[in-house]
């Protein structure tokens, strides 16, 4: 299968790069956890087109992005800091190092569709700061929140889609239909088999893309992002999609699906869709692919080392980030704990 | 509604102005909005109603639907929204219809707002106050008399607080307001229309709690409406010679365990008194408070009269269910009566 479009090849190859960048990241991630370095881990195999090109597709230095547990390739296109981003799944920090208020990515969710009414707020904000000037020459910032097919089913998700409609709210509600919630399959998740048919009942545009074709997500992508900014509200895309790996690195896929499914998954990678355009319309050469892949591997080393040399927070943080301004009974649990540590 | 700028001119500093505890909140409100470009007001009939209770009255058309706006009847998304829009600068002040219905919320309240600061290490502050007209006593249907202060104070990252008349009600909400951090703010439904005086200038520290009646013989621990109801034991205990010190506690996370050491400290005898259910109910908080401050000088064990472990009952068996005159005075007997050994 060919890509939708064929943007310049430079375009492209950054893309290439993103894709593998990630794909070597996460599957090293998984090796990770197999050695002890982490203790678990939420693959993205087969999600990185969607990732990635939904991620190209935002200003992080304006808009603000909200992920769920499994959107590495997100945090990547937005150049958040991997060994930050990966802390938490060295179990450092729940929410990740990094920090959200200056990357705009928010911290990572572990409920799903949590942070969907989170997104709805946060753009519903830029509307209010601009009530004056709606939109303003520049467009509305706009927010970009993940979900998949699984959170599809949850009333927060629901709640989100209608207060946005409602309030013409610019975000962007980007599911990743990737067909398995752990073991559940889409056609046992999502009622009339589409969550982008859910939102002509919001009054809501939206596409369902080729969730394998980083060039389709990266468009579609942009499409919703013009639409937000212009101030013609909220934005919905599908990106039909494939988990190949596991649910977590403590799942176990052979107990809901066959290998056989699996491998006819395979057949719709993303990078090799990429690679074929790259080689086919560009002549792109072997040199070009190893060397992608020889950085890719290079720098997951690098975030596998950075991952490593992360040492436990100091035990005082437990406390510290409670509140801004932390009560007498937490300030005097602190001092027991310290005391008692101290003793120990 | 009522506007400062009507009411201050006139008013000296140290005196006062009579007011209903809606009246109070609603000028609260309205100061907060005006003083604080940041902060918004939303949640469902808050804006053109002005609230089923009012207390949102005049401010929608005074600060405008940008400000102050209702939102559809969904209380995760109002909840869910308001950590969206605090991330983006704001200082929300939601308001959850009745306290039942914050339960649909409990998520976004608990897992979200109350976590993320800490999720994000202190870069994503959540300074919303989530007003919540609380408690029993108007014969309201189900879902419309709970006592959610225990779930709310377990919550890692909330403060509760729960004004018991006008007085507090408008300064507790201003300072509640202007806090980095979220609070639950806990109105008595049953109170929002007996008026006091109010000082609006001196409101005394906001912190903390508070003595409402000072007494020698023992200690009424109560909060919300069951404040002004232990202040009317008081005065029929004193008929009886017995001298009874009410401590309004105010806020009900952080807990003043200073301010709860130095009344029982001094009286030797506490009976907490609240609304909802006993069993890890916060009066069981409060006797261990006091217990771990002041063993040595208690002369009987902390009392606690409360609701009992009963859904919140209908109307009609409201006034069975609720601490009443006559259980807070079986209580105060049984503490008195406590011998040793």
């Amino acid at each position: 299968m060919p890509l939708v479009s064929t943007p310049p090849e430079d375009e492209l190859k950054r893309l290439y790069t993103l894709l593998t960048t990630v794909r070597q990241l996460d599957l090293a991630a998984v090796r990770w956890q197999r050695q002890g370095v982490i203790p678990g881990y939420a693959p993205m195999l087969g999600q990185e087109a969607a990732q990635v090109g939904s991620g190209c597709a935002v200003d992080p230095s304006r808009d603000f992005v909200f992920p769920t547990y499994r959107e590495m390739g997100v945090a990547k296109a937005l150049g958040v800091d991997m060994v930050e981003y990966m802390s938490t799944h060295k179990a450092t920090w729940h929410g990740g190092l990094y920090n959200p208020a200056q990357t705009h990515l928010a911290p990572i969710q572990a409920v799903v569709a949590g942070s969907v009414l989170h997104a709805v707020g946060w753009a519903q904000g830029q509307v209010i700061k601009h009530a004056d000037t709606n939109p303003g020459p520049d467009g509305f910032n706009i927010a970009l929140t993940y979900f998949g097919d699984g959170a599809s089913s949850q009333g927060d998700v629901h709640e989100a889609m209608n207060f946005a409609a409602i309030m013409k709210s610019p975000v962007i509600f980007f599911v990743q239909n990737n067909g398995w919630a752990i073991s559940v399959p889409t056609d046992r998740q999502v009622a009339g088999g589409s969550v982008a048919a859910r939102a002509a009942g919001y009054g809501m545009p939206a596409e369902q893309v080729d969730g394998n074709d980083v060039v389709a997500v990266l468009e579609a992508t942009r499409r919703a992002v013009a639409h937000a900014r212009a101030g013609n509200g909220p934005m919905l895309i599908e990106a039909m999609t494939y988990r190949l790996g596991p649910h977590s690195t403590s799942d176990d896929p052979g107990r809901y699906r066959t290998l056989a499914e699996e491998q006819s998954a395979q057949n719709a990678d993303p990078l090799q869709r990429c690679e074929r355009v790259l080689r086919e319309r560009f002549g792109v050469t072997d040199h070009f692919f190893q060397a992608a892949l020889a950085d890719a591997e290079a720098e997951a080393e690098q975030v596998r080392a950075g991952v490593v040399a992360l040492g436990p927070r100091p035990g005082h943080e437990m406390f510290e980030f409670v509140f801004q301004e932390m009560t007498p009974a937490l300030a005097a649990q602190a001092a027991s704990w310290r005391e008692e540590s101290e003793h120990a | 509604m009522l506007d400062a700028t009507t009411l201050n001119p006139a008013q000296e500093r140290g005196a006062t102005v009579e007011l209903s505890m809606q009246a109070a909140l609603n000028l609260a409100l309205a100061e907060t909005l005006d003083e604080d470009p940041k902060a918004l007001i939303f949640g469902e009939d808050v804006g053109r109603l002005g609230g089923v209770f009012r207390v949102t009255d005049g401010l929608q058309e005074r600060f405008g639907a940008t400000r102050v706006f209702d939102t559809p009847l969904a209380e995760s998304g109002i909840l869910g929204m308001s950590v969206g829009l605090a991330m983006a600068g704001f200082h929300p002040i939601p308001e959850v219809q009745f306290d039942g219905f914050a339960y649909p919320a409990v998520n976004q309240i608990i897992c979200q707002i109350g976590r993320m600061n800490y999720r994000s290490r202190g870069t994503l502050p959540m300074p919303i106050t989530l007003r919540v007209p609380s408690f029993g006593g108007i014969r309201a249907p189900e879902h419309h008399g709970e006592s959610l202060e225990a779930m709310f104070a377990h919550v890692p990252g909330l403060k509760v607080v729960s004004p018991s008349d006008p007085q507090q009600a408008y300064h507790l909400l201003k300072y509640a307001a202007q806090r980095p951090d979220p609070v639950i703010f806990m109105e008595p439904k049953s109170r929002y229309w007996q008026k006091a005086q109010v000082n609006l200038h001196d409101g005394g520290t906001p912190e903390g709690a508070r003595v409402a009646r000072p007494g020698r013989h023992l200690t009424l621990i109560a909060w919300g409406a069951m404040v002004s109801r232990c202040l009317q034991v008081a005065e029929l205990a004193e008929e009886d010679g017995i001298d009874v010190e009410v401590l309004d506690l105010r806020w009900l996370k952080p807990i003043d365990a200073e301010g709860l050491a130095a009344s029982v400290a001094k009286t030797r005898r506490a009976v907490v008194v609240h609304e909802g259910p006993r069993t890890s109910g916060l009066g069981a908080e409060v006797a261990a408070l006091v217990t771990e401050e002041c063993f040595n000088t208690l002369k009987a064990p902390v009392e606690r009269v409360t609701g009992f472990d009963v859904p919140y009952p209908s109307g009609d068996l409201e006034d069975e269910y609720l601490p009443g005159i006559d259980r807070i005075l079986f209580g105060i007997q049984r503490v008195l009566e406590h011998r040793r050994g």
